[in-house]
């Protein structure tokens, strides 16, 4: 036991030094760097949000890293705990550092500027001369100048008798300096705010149009949906988007894509029905939402008629393209044969097919001059049946077995070939498949509805133009003694001082020694 | 010859006229750490009065060796200037559309614009040190981007047919290039109060250090030329927020050029805090300089090149 008794600090008190360390700008400095670190890892490792196929990738190439990775957050950084702690104690500090300042700054837009010191030449920028001009008309030449003739004065300024002999202006601008690093600060927590709440009530949803089909702004239209929690049915606006025709053009010498253009039809509640386009970089607004042009291609008319003839399956089915002639992969499943296995082509549809060797088919040209499906065949049990949720642009091979057939090379798929309006027997008598004159378009359609785009955007641009006013505007104080001396002249003297550098500092001491002087230069 | 050879045809032109600026540069550079030696050996001869000849160390007086070389210096980066400007103009006509859409077109804009950053800087005087380091940089850009980074004058996908290239990619390039500036200040800056600590920075081989404008000087001047980047900078970041928004459907979605931006922006955010923090201002600011400008670096090479991003077809 010591005798020493060290002073009780308490619970409060403990509160109030960490409150006072996290307000401090060292720390608020040491928040900031911590949070450009905590960001970085987030572009070196894939990120399920953005990329869960690149994630599956990394967590099967690194099984013995991955995990602690997932366990550290490393696959979703800004939704980490770690993330969140950093960005959450930076903007507590903050708030607690602007709102004092708030308070202050109020304060000091209501007090006029401080008593002219008693001696100016001590000051950087300082001039002294004698003048015929008797006290009060340099004293008004000094104060109409410095208030200026904008629609508010650039300088506040106010009038002193110092001592009976002489008599001085004070003057001082630049309020807007603090004004701008508070608005730029407020202005950011203003972003985050709204980060937060476009997360709880903005919703999105993914939806494949093919030429001349359409959907509805409807939970169950869409191929995928996905909703903050604060979200409510209410607000899908109930909409209905027609696809009418889709364009795209390429450059006839590299092949690139060059525009896509969809044409639509939309039809909103209570309005009549209009036409719209939708384009890369040029979203449509429907029903407080926005719909973007994310993706498109082709998707052909087939129809596969099983070994007894019947009509098992017709329909347009989209292909994704996966370079930039288009060579397009895509799957139809056909589980509803009146007899035999159930159906599974998987292939490739070639806008511009060349066969080249022999059995190799590519595309040389993303535009339908000349197009091919190419499709290898697949029997068995497609695994529909067991209801669980199935990607339409895969086949579950588990239970199928792939068609193939002997070659010189040895066995290899089958694979059949179908030219627009042409049908063409399946191997082994499964039946056959026909592919239609036309080779309709599908575009691939994003929706998404955040009702507080505007707000940030205004916060984001208020935030710019504090930072402007808080990093530009020169806050300096200029005051004007002048006396009257025993020979009848007036001493003049001019000083100024600035809060931090400020180069213009001289020039603004030379301009009130002309204003005063009655050379003021024209404006 | 058409339009595109000849922009690449100006590239090299200009590229070569600032190799001779560079040369002068470093030669005015020498001939200032030559006169601080020569002008120690003449104090310690003479014992304390100005020996005659002494070699003045003010830089607003010319010796005619220097004057020339300061002539070659300021004429070739106009010169330079000249070309560079017209190599980044016959490159959009070739193409058809602003010349900053692929990592080519921004390095060889955001040279242009460290290059004319520096001339009005340079105007009144001549600082060699940022000459040298600014020239030799744009030098090292031109090349690169000549030799790794080329790409035939080329239309965009409809991805960038958008207004928006011309402002978010516009303004980042002018940021990068007011950036490059304010790096070499804060090197410079750094250099200096190294040298004023002593050390290896005090030796008679960095002579030329003292002929710089002081420690001051620098950081007002290299605090004004970031914190021009650092507005650039911020509008940068939310025009292409905004045209994300147009683009694909979100205003911010973490892809690694975003991630990277960001990361560039909150450093130089730090930077500017850390100037107005006890313990921080001065050297540790500059030193956040220079880890922001390498960030800057790493967003437009390793970024590009090395993280599958939206952001990809800038290479």
């Amino acid at each position: 036991m010591s005798d020493v008794k060290t002073p009780e600090i308490g619970a409060a008190g403990w509160a109030r030094w960490a409150w006072r360390q996290l307000t401090s700008m060292r720390v608020a400095l040491l928040l900031l760097l911590a949070l450009a670190v905590a960001a970085v890892p987030g572009s070196i490792f894939p990120q399920q949000p953005q990329d869960p196929v690149a994630v599956a990738e990394y967590v099967r190439d690194n099984p013995t890293l991955a995990p602690w990775l997932e366990r550290l957050g490393f696959f979703d950084v800004y939704a980490s705990p770690w993330f969140a702690a950093v960005y959450l104690l930076l903007f507590t500090s903050l708030v607690g550092c602007i709102l004092p300042r708030m308070r202050k700054h109020a304060r000091a837009l209501r007090t006029p500027p401080p008593r002219t010191p008693r001696r100016l030449e001590r000051f950087p920028a300082h001039s002294r001369e004698e003048t015929e001009l008797d006290v009060a008309t340099v004293l008004d030449r000094a104060e109409r100048h410095l208030r200026g003739s904008g629609p508010w004065p650039s300088y506040r300024v106010t009038r002193l008798d110092d001592d009976g002999v002489a008599a001085s202006v004070s003057a001082e601008r630049g309020y807007l300096r603090e004004t701008g690093n508070l608005l730029f600060h407020t202005a950011l927590v203003g972003v985050l705010v709204c980060l937060v709440v476009g997360d709880f009530t903005h919703y999105r949803g993914q939806a494949v149009v093919v030429e001349g089909r359409g959907f509805a702004n409807s939970r169950l239209a869409y191929d995928s949906f996905e909703a903050g929690r604060g979200f409510r049915p209410e607000s899908l606006v109930p909409f209905r988007i027609t696809l009418d025709r889709f364009e795209s053009t390429f450059d006839p010498a590299t092949l690139l894509a060059r525009d896509f253009t969809a044409e639509v039809t939309v039809d909103e509640p209570g309005r009549d029905e209009r036409a719209g386009t939708i384009k890369v970089n040029h979203p449509l607004s429907v029903g407080g939402a926005k719909i973007y042009l994310m993706g498109n291609g082709y998707a052909p008319q087939i129809e596969v008629h099983d070994a007894a003839g019947e009509l098992a399956f017709s329909g347009p089915v989209p292909f994704l393209p996966q370079d930039t002639v288009y060579s397009s992969q895509g799957v139809v499943k056909v589980p509803d044969v009146t007899s035999g296995p159930q159906i599974g082509l998987v292939g490739y549809l070639l806008p511009t097919a060349v066969e080249e060797p022999a059995g190799f088919w590519r595309s040389v040209h993303p535009l339908p001059l000349d197009p091919a499906l190419v499709l290898s065949v697949w029997t068995g049990d497609l695994g529909l049946d067991a209801g669980l949720p199935q990607n339409v642009y895969e086949l579950d091979e588990e239970g199928m077995t792939q068609v193939t057939e002997q070659t010189a090379a040895g066995e290899r798929p089958r694979t059949v070939v179908v030219r627009p309006g042409q049908t063409v027997d399946l191997p082994e008598g499964l039946g056959t498949v026909t592919l239609g004159e036309e080779l309709p378009r599908f575009v691939a359609l994003d929706l998404r509805h955040d009702p507080t785009l505007t707000v940030i955007l205004v916060f984001a641009l208020a935030a710019i133009l504090g930072l402007g006013l808080s990093l530009f505007t020169p806050r300096r104080r200029v005051w004007v003694r002048a006396r009257h001396t025993s020979e009848g002249t007036t001493v003049v003297e001019v000083a100024a001082l600035a809060r931090g550098d400020d180069p213009g500092l001289e020039a603004e001491v030379d301009r009130v020694r002309l204003a005063i002087a009655g050379q003021e230069e024209e404006r | 010859m058409n339009i595109a050879e000849m922009s690449t045809m100006l590239v090299w032109g200009a590229a070569t006229a600032y190799a001779i600026a560079l040369v002068s540069f470093t030669m005015l550079l020498a001939r200032k750490a030559d006169a601080g030696v020569a002008a120690r050996q003449a104090a310690v001869v003479g014992a304390g009065a100005p020996a005659p000849g002494a070699v003045d160390l003010d830089p607003a007086s010319p010796t005619p060796g220097r004057a020339k070389a300061e002539g070659i210096a300021r004429s070739t980066v106009l010169v330079g200037l000249a070309l560079h400007a017209g190599a980044v103009v016959t490159r959009g006509i070739a193409a058809g559309r602003a010349p900053w859409a692929n990592l080519y077109e921004f390095v060889l804009v955001g040279a242009l614009v460290a290059v004319l950053v520096l001339v009005a800087l340079e105007r009144r005087r001549t600082i060699p040190f940022l000459g040298t380091a600014v020239m030799g940089i744009v030098v090292l850009f031109l090349a690169v981007a000549q030799v790794n980074f080329f790409v035939p004058a080329d239309g965009v996908q409809p991805a960038l047919q958008s207004y928006w290239l011309v402002i978010h990619v516009g303004v980042a390039v002018i940021a990068t290039g007011v950036f490059t500036v304010g790096f070499v200040t804060s090197v410079l800056q750094l250099l200096r109060a190294g040298r004023a600590r002593g050390g290896a920075l005090a030796s008679p081989r960095w002579g030329w250090l003292a002929t710089t404008p002081g420690v001051g000087a620098l950081e007002s001047l290299a605090f004004r030329l970031n914190a021009v980047g650092f507005v650039l900078w911020s509008f940068t970041l939310v025009a292409g927020a905004i045209w994300a928004e147009h683009a694909w459907g979100r205003y911010w979605g973490w892809d690694p050029k975003e991630v990277w931006t960001f990361v560039i922006w909150v450093v130089y955010a730090g930077y500017l805090h850390a100037r107005t923090t006890r313990g921080w201002a001065g050297a540790r600011a500059a030193w956040l300089v220079v880890v922001a400008y390498v960030c800057v670096i790493i967003n437009f090479t390793l970024v590009n090149l090395l993280f599958p991003g939206l952001h990809t077809y800038a290479t």
